[in-house]
C-alpha cells in the first residue's frame, strides 16, 4: 500500500520528536537497502543543502535616522555603493557592486577583492562598516552629508533578500579557444584544459524536488546560517525538464527561487564574500531545504542519485558569450564528482564551485534541528511554476 | 635520503652566476631542477630539489652570496577559516598538491607537491590560499 502523509502529521511527529529525518543522501543509502516503498513509509523528512557563489543575492538595510534627518540619494558601505532609489534611510546591498575605486577588469585579469558580498559577510560577522551617504536636501529631510560607522546590530532592519538563488541545476564549463577565460564558472584553460561545474548534485535542493511538488511560497529552508524563507519562484525560473541526449534520461534544467531572511540571525560561516578572478565579486550561500516526503513519488525523486542527474556541457570560450545555443553534450554528476569527465573525445579534469563538505553540513544541521522539535515544515502557499507550466526564456530584441 | 625542496630567489647580479654548477662540483650535490625563471637583468626564482652530505653547505654558499633560500612547503599556506572547501583550486594546480579526497570531496593541500606557481593563490574565491612570506 502507497504512503500519504500530510504536513500536519509530518508537523506532529517533528514535534513529539519522533520525526524520521534523514539527509537527501542518507536516504540514498536507504533506498539502496529497503527499497524505495520502505523507505518513503520510515522518512518523514529529508534534507538537502547546496554552498555556492549565488549573484543574485543582497540584503535591505534600514539604517536609522540621523540629527537632522536626511533623505540618504547616494549610500555607500566600506566604500561600496548600496542602491537608495527607495525611501529616505532604506538601502539595497547588491552582492555583485565593486568598492568604488576597484580597478575591475583595467588590470585583466581583475582580482575583484572587495564587493557588496564582502559587505555583507563583515555585517553578519558584527564588524563595524563605514557608512558614507550624500543626501540633496529637502524641507522635511535638510542634512546633505553623513560619514559614520555602523554595525549589524544597531541598524532597523537587515533583511536578505535574493531574487534569484539555489540553481535547479547549471552548466558544466569548458573552453574550447586557445586562451585562458576568466568567469563566473571559474578560470577555464584552452583546448579543454579543465571543466567547472557548480551544485551539489544529489544533495541540491531543487534537484530533489524537480516538479516542485512541496518546494513554493512560504516554506521555511536553512538560510546563510539561520532560518529562511522562500518568496517566489527566483528570476530566470525556467523549470523545464532537459532530454539528456544519448542517454535516454530527463533531467531538471533551471527552476530557481526567490529566497528572504532576518540578516541579523544568520552566520557569516554562511554568507561568503567571494571573488572571481577576471569575473566580479558575488556572495557563496548556504542554502537547506526539507522536503516533506508526502508520497512514494515525492520520495522517489528525493532519492536520486549523481549517476541520474546530469548537466549539460558548455564552452565558454565561444558559445556561451556569444549566445549560440546547444551544446557539448551532457555528463552526469556522479562523472563530474569522479574528477574526470570525457569531452570532444578528450579526457577532461573537473572541480566544482560549489562546496560538497558544506553543502552535507548543511543538510545535516537542518536534520539536527528538525529532529530537536525546533524547526516545523510549512505548507507552500503558493506552488510555484513547474516543468509543465512552460516558462521559456526571452531575450533582449534589439531595432 | 629525501631530497630537500627549496626556494631561490635572488637579484640581477645573481642571474648571471651558475649557481647550480657549483652546488654540483663544489658541494657534491644532487639537483633537479623543478622550476626555475631566470632572465638576465630581472630578479629570478627557481625551485629546487637538493640531494647530498654537504646540503646544509651548499644552501649556506647560496646564502653566502645573497641568494634567499626557504624551504618550499613554507611558502604557500591555506587559511583553514577562509577556505570553504569548494575545490575550484583543484581544477587548475599544475601537480596535484590540491586534490579532492573522495568521495567525501574534501580538499586537501600536500605542500610537498607545491611548486610555488601562486595560480591557487589568484584564483581562489575566497582567497584561502596565501602565501606566507
Amino acid at each position: 500500500m502507497s504512503v500519504e502523509k500530510t504536513y500536519a502529521e509530518i508537523n506532529a511527529k517533528i514535534k513529539s520528536g519522533k520525526a524520521v529525518v534523514v539527509t537527501a543522501e542518507e536516504l540514498i543509502a536507504l533506498v539502496e537497502e529497503k527499497g524505495l516503498s520502505k523507505a518513503a513509509q520510515e522518512v518523514d523528512v529529508v534534507t538537502t543543502g547546496t554552498f555556492a557563489p549565488m549573484c543574485s543575492s543582497g540584503a535591505f538595510l534600514s539604517l536609522g535616522h540621523t540629527t537632522p534627518r536626511m533623505k540618504m540619494q547616494k549610500v555607500w558601505l566600506n566604500g561600496v555603493s548600496a542602491y537608495t532609489g527607495i525611501a529616505a534611510v532604506d538601502a539595497y546591498i547588491g552582492a555583485t557592486e565593486m568598492h568604488e575605486d576597484d580597478p575591475l577588469n583595467s588590470h585583466y585579469p581583475g582580482e575583484f577583492r572587495y564587493g557588496g558580498g564582502h559587505v555583507i559577510q563583515d555585517l553578519v560577522a558584527r564588524k563595524p562598516v563605514k557608512l558614507k551617504a550624500l543626501g540633496y536636501g529637502t524641507d522635511c529631510y535638510p542634512r546633505r552629508n553623513l560619514e559614520t560607522t555602523i554595525t549589524l546590530d544597531e541598524i532597523n532592519e537587515a533583511i536578505l533578500f535574493n531574487p534569484r538563488n539555489c540553481y535547479q541545476n547549471y552548466n558544466c564549463a569548458v573552453n574550447l579557444t586557445d586562451r585562458t577565460i576568466y568567469t563566473y564558472m571559474g578560470m577555464i584553460k584552452p583546448h579543454l584544459g579543465n571543466a567547472n561545474f557548480s551544485t551539489s548534485g544529489q544533495l541540491s535542493p531543487l534537484l530533489k524536488d524537480p516538479h516542485f511538488n512541496t518546494i513554493g511560497v512560504g516554506t521555511k529552508i536553512f538560510l546563510g546560517g539561520g532560518i529562511g524563507y522562500v518568496a517566489w519562484n527566483g528570476t530566470q525560473h525556467f523549470p523545464s525538464m532537459m532530454n539528456v541526449e544519448g542517454k535516454g534520461q530527463r533531467s531538471s534544467a533551471g527552476g530557481t527561487l526567490a529566497l528572504t531572511g532576518d540578516l541579523k540571525q544568520m552566520s557569516p560561516r554562511w554568507l561568503v564574500g567571494t571573488s572571481y578572478l577576471g569575473y566580479g565579486a558575488t556572495l557563496s550561500v548556504g542554502i537547506g531545504i526539507p522536503i516533506p516526503i508526502l508520497n512514494e513519488e515525492i520520495a522517489r525523486y528525493a532519492a536520486l542519485k549523481d549517476e541520474e542527474l546530469y548537466a549539460p556541457i558548455v564552452d565558454y570560450g565561444e558559445a556561451y558569450p556569444s549566445f549560440t545555443p546547444g551544446n557539448l553534450g551532457y555528463v552526469s554528476y556522479a562523472e563530474l564528482k569522479s574528477g574526470k569527465i570525457k569531452v570532444n573525445g578528450k579526457e577532461v579534469l573537473t572541480a566544482p564551485l560549489s562546496s560538497m563538505p558544506r553543502a552535507r553540513e548543511i543538510a545535516s544541521t537542518l536534520k539536527g534541528w528538525i529532529q530537536k522539535g525546533d524547526f516545523q515544515l510549512t505548507e507552500p502557499v503558493k506552488t510555484l511554476p513547474s516543468p509543465t507550466d512552460g516558462f521559456i526564456a526571452h531575450s533582449i530584441k534589439e531595432a | 635520503m629525501s631530497p630537500k625542496r627549496i626556494v631561490l630567489r635572488f637579484g640581477t647580479d645573481i642571474s648571471v652566476k651558475p649557481i647550480v654548477y657549483r652546488l654540483v662540483k663544489d658541494y657534491d650535490l644532487v639537483v633537479n631542477i623543478v622550476k626555475a625563471d631566470v632572465n638576465p637583468q630581472k630578479e629570478g626564482t627557481m625551485i629546487l630539489e637538493v640531494t647530498g652530505d654537504q646540503s646544509e653547505e651548499g644552501l649556506n654558499y647560496l646564502r653566502d652570496i645573497g641568494v634567499s633560500v626557504q624551504a618550499l612547503n613554507q611558502e604557500i599556506v591555506r587559511n583553514e577559516d577562509k577556505c570553504v572547501m569548494c575545490g575550484m583550486c583543484t581544477g587548475i594546480c599544475p601537480t596535484g598538491a590540491l586534490y579532492m579526497e573522495r568521495p567525501s570531496m574534501e580538499v586537501r593541500f600536500d605542500g610537498d607537491q607545491c611548486v610555488f606557481c601562486q595560480l591557487c593563490v589568484k584564483v581562489c574565491p575566497m582567497k584561502a590560499m596565501e602565501v606566507c612570506l
